[in-house]
């Protein structure tokens, strides 16, 4: 089973680099673009024994305790 | 006072830490290899700057879970002295030894210069030899020293004299433009709510001989060690 968990700033964080790909991106002519927010990716597969639910607990410590910061990151996942 | 300086994989300023406190303030000194639980009867604690593990997934992230700050944790506890000097600032603040979390400098762009920085609080043991207000001028080097915390952790770090250093102008005028890197507050260092770890940007390794253009780091080593003699 395959996990895909994303990560990205709070809403309340600033997020730097998201504020320059959005201006570049308004620079070379895609003006309708209100905001543009960076994060990061992750594939995690899991050894096939594992139920869903097992999966599902363990992806959750996984991005709460080690992928994100929960000072400035949320995460969200999908299961495969 | 017996000084450790951990060492990670990725860590690059150990040598230079060493080197101050051991060469020019003439403490005893030993390096800590990140593997180990035994801090080796050191009364001062010394967490490096550099990219510990790359600085992949975040900056200090992967350090956090190295066997060694462990022992750290215990050691901070017990109230033992632990000094997180750039990133081992950001490996303090991923182990939660101090509150907040850094982001990428607000220019996006890796800083290096000298700046100067405000003694704000002279109550712990780090700055016991400064006066409030004394401005040092120290380098700092980094990409990721934005510090950020959201308002209300933020007050209560201010209530409770918890920022030791910001960054100021060179008469310690606290400025937009003195900020070299977005940092909430112009904060350049931190301490716990009990002032026996702190945690700074600046390297005060890096200006603790004339050579290198500036002493004021010696006051800081020099406090760390008057307050446990």
């Amino acid at each position: 089973m395959k996990a895909k968990v994303f990560v990205s700033l709070k809403k309340s964080v600033l997020d730097p680099q998201g504020k320059t790909i959005h201006h570049s991106l308004q620079n070379i002519g895609f003006g309708k673009i209100t905001e543009v927010r960076q994060g990061k990716f992750f594939e995690i597969d899991f050894d096939s024994e594992l139920t869903r639910k097992e999966v599902q607990a363990e992806v959750e410590k996984i991005a709460r305790d080690v992928l994100t910061n929960p000072v400035i990151e949320e995460f969200s996942y999908r299961i495969e | 006072m017996k000084f450790g300086v951990l060492i990670f994989p990725g860590s690059n300023c150990e040598h230079d830490a060493y080197h101050a406190v051991r060469k020019v303030l003439g403490q005893p000194a030993e390096f800590i290899w990140h593997q180990s639980t035994d801090l080796r009867d050191c009364q001062a604690i010394i967490v490096p700057g550099g990219f510990s593990y790359g600085d992949y997934l975040r900056t200090g992230a992967i350090a956090r879970f190295s066997p060694v700050m462990g022992a750290v944790r215990r050691f901070a506890d017990r109230g033992g002295l632990v000094l997180g000097i750039c990133n081992g600032f950001q490996i303090l603040l991923e182990t939660g030894l101090l509150p907040g979390a850094m982001l990428r400098n607000r220019g996006l762009k890796y800083v290096c210069q000298q700046v100067s920085i405000r003694v704000e609080n002279v109550r712990i043991p780090f700055t016991a030899l400064a006066r409030e207000g004394d401005v040092w001028t120290i380098p700092i080097g980094h990409m990721e020293g934005n510090y950020t915390l959201d308002a209300e952790s933020l007050r209560s770090l201010e209530r409770n004299r918890q920022v030791v250093f910001r960054y100021c102008a060179a008469d310690g005028e606290i400025t937009a433009g003195a900020n070299p890197n977005g940092s909430v507050a112009n904060v350049a260092g931190i301490c716990n709510a009990r002032g026996n770890v702190l945690g700074m940007m600046p390297h005060p390794e890096r200006a603790s001989e004339p050579l290198l253009g500036s002493e004021d780091g010696v006051r800081l080593f020099q406090s760390m060690i008057r307050s446990r003699s």
